[in-house]
């Protein structure tokens, strides 16, 4: 849906599948599937971190909690790396290839500049048509897109509207709390891998704290980078092919939806409080003595 | 091209029925026929290795029909939009039910996730079953193909008809006592004890109810469908599942009264799938009949363009053969029996 392939148009405007090793290798899937994978290593890793930190700081279980902790520190810091490269790079370029307006929209890259910056903080003014407060690295974003650092950016202005992701403000910061969160992980990991080398994490207590507190932040970073992916898609369901606007069910009533919408929310606020419920008391339980896991 | 389609569609359908079915069916007996904690645990165990493999077939169904018959996956899913969400949220608290139930010891966790294992498994057959039921009574299709259908009007199977009405919570009803006899004919079948002899009673008293709501279904489908009779003059050979029906639930009978359980369980499986057969044959070609003699959303109108047909077959094919294969690994690997005392060491 974000970057069809392997398919023809029929006769009567139908989309006919028309290859099923294209559509299988699809580049836009296998990056996706890789950064998607990759997000859910590092949501591991820091899962396990956290926990391990947690039985640290408190000195109990050490021996487990060590191993927990060097283990989710090397798989997390090799996976936080791959994140953004090359699964993150390589996604980005696909999506400045395929949906530049998205690509733009997503940095907060209003007007169309050579020697484009990237910007690291900032806040979309749609009235004004630019980014307030930024601040922003010189040059990268050219950079980054063709390799050199005076290359042509064209910015979301020069775009038609109608082209326009909807939301520009809620897809700038997705992306940006996704990428950001995803560079705080892999210092985070660096540094924790090395005193983890030199020997020293158990006695930092300051970045166990760190490595405690990290715990919710993947799951954020995995969110926010969904939220990048599918508020970019818009205003597209079906990307370039089949808009958002015409694909809705029109017998479905709004109040049929407020009242699923009401559902699920319940349904998942039930579910939260039983998740948090059932995950303390396993963590508080401690992990089991060495040998004895059945 | 189509019409293999719609086969493959009602076979798929019809095996998640068959499998769901009988997990639905223990659900709704674990309350009664399972009385200690030990014995709860040991209906759970008999269940456990299968149950969400068993609802993979439904999510299986629903990528075959975006496949193979996109319109109607479009047309039934927003028709059906509220009894889908109700069934969606129906299945997480099952789901819920048994997952979280070993979480905690405690008595009133226990209970409070058995009462929600057994009552989401029954309302599930219930809905299950009034769903099939309005798929087979035909919905009132507007003029460009669609339709929203309400939880329920006035419940006659005329006119502004809603989800519910006589027909299809009769339906409903009959599918969900059929289920509770599939169920504990599954029991019967692999445990022992005093849940053993529980099941057994259970299977011995639904199955009259079995009958007898299995004739009202067909006898009222004749009534309500109105392109039941028309399918039956075209295609006769369709009454032969009726026969086949009847002569699988009598051979379920028979096999529980000689104590060969394995194979009563596996007469229940052929009635299920020869019903489902039954109705699947009267609606077609039709695959979301209309009220009206002739009125409906047919196969070919509602499958891919042929080209996507023939592509989608050679991925469909070795996929299903996976499936197929590791649900017979699974279901080889589970214990013949399970005990209470096995259930015990956990």
């Amino acid at each position: 849906m974000q970057h069809p392939v392997g398919y023809v148009v029929g006769d009567d405007g139908n989309f006919e599948l028309e290859s099923l090793s294209a559509l299988l290798t699809n580049p836009w899937a296998l990056a996706e599937y890789a950064h998607t994978m990759v997000g859910a290593t590092i949501t591991g890793s820091l899962v396990m971190a956290s926990i391990g930190a947690f039985y640290l700081l408190r000195d109990s279980s050490v021996a487990v909690a060590r191993r927990f902790v060097s283990l989710a520190v090397v798989v997390g810091l090799v996976a936080s790396i791959a994140a953004a490269m090359p699964t993150g790079d390589i996604q980005a370029k696909l999506v400045y290839l395929h949906q530049p307006v998205t690509f733009v929209a997503m940095e907060g890259h209003f007007h169309t500049t050579d020697r484009a910056g990237l910007v690291i903080l900032g806040q979309p003014d749609m009235q004004a048509q630019r980014l307030d407060n930024p601040i922003e690295l010189p040059g990268m974003l050219s950079f980054m897109t063709h390799g050199r650092w005076a290359g042509e950016v064209k910015g979301l202005s020069d775009f038609p509207t109608d082209e326009w992701p909807d939301n520009v403000p809620l897809l700038y910061y997705s992306y940006h709390i996704m990428a950001g969160l995803g560079t705080l992980f892999i210092l985070v990991l660096a540094i924790s891998a090395l005193q983890l080398v030199r020997g020293k994490l158990w006695q930092s207590r300051g970045i166990l704290w760190v490595l405690l507190l990290s715990l919710p932040f993947p799951f954020i970073a995995n969110t926010a980078g969904w939220l990048t992916t599918e508020l970019g898609r818009q205003p597209w369901l079906i990307y370039g092919l089949f808009r958002t606007a015409d694909g809705y069910s029109e017998q479905v009533t709004p109040g049929s939806v407020w009242f699923t919408l009401l559902g699920f929310m319940g349904m998942y606020a039930l579910l939260s409080v039983l998740y948090f419920f059932v995950t303390t008391r396993i963590i508080a339980a401690g992990p089991e003595p060495v040998g004895n896991a059945d | 091209m189509d019409t293999l389609w719609f086969c493959l569609l009602a076979l798929m359908l019809s095996t998640y029925v068959v499998l769901d079915g009988f997990d639905f069916g223990v659900g709704m007996l674990h309350l009664f026929v399972a009385r200690s904690r030990a014995e709860r645990r040991q209906v759970l165990r008999a269940v456990g290795p299968v149950w969400d493999g068993n609802e993979v077939w439904l999510i299986a169904l629903g990528g075959t029909m975006l496949l193979a018959f996109p319109k109607l996956l479009a047309t039934a899913f927003a028709g059906f939009y509220l009894p889908l969400m109700i069934m969606l949220w129906l299945l997480m608290f099952r789901a819920l039910g048994i997952e979280l139930r070993h979480q905690v010891e405690d008595r009133l966790w226990e209970q409070f996730w058995d009462v929600a294992f057994g009552l989401a498994s029954f309302l599930l057959a219930v809905v299950v079953g009034a769903a099939l039921g309005n798929v087979v009574r035909g919905v009132r299709l507007s003029e460009d193909g669609t339709f929203f259908a309400p939880l329920w009007t006035d419940f006659r199977a005329a006119g502004e008809i809603g989800i519910l009405d006589w027909y299809t919570i009769l339906f409903g009803e009959a599918t969900a006592i059929t289920l509770a006899h599939h169920g504990a004919l599954w029991l019967t079948s692999r445990t022992d004890g005093d849940v053993f002899s529980r099941s057994l009673r259970v299977a011995a008293s639904t199955w009259p109810l079995v009958v007898a709501l299995g004739v009202a279904v067909v006898a009222t489908t004749i009534v309500v469908q109105p392109n039941m009779r028309a399918s039956l003059q075209a295609r006769p050979w369709t009454a032969g599942f009726v026969f086949l029906a009847a002569g699988s639930i009598i051979a379920a009978r028979k096999y529980r009264l000689r104590r060969s359980h394995g194979k009563a369980f596996l007469a229940s499986c052929v009635y299920l799938y020869a019903m489902m057969a039954g109705g699947a044959s009267w609606i077609f070609p039709f695959v979301l009949p209309g009220r009206e003699s002739g009125a409906g959303l047919t196969a070919s109108a509602a499958a891919s363009p042929a080209p996507t047909l023939v592509v989608t077959l050679y991925w469909w094919v070795p996929g299903m053969l996976i499936a197929l294969g590791y649900t017979a690994i699974v279901y080889r690997a589970m214990p013949a029996k399970f005990s209470i005392d096995d259930a015990a060491q956990h």
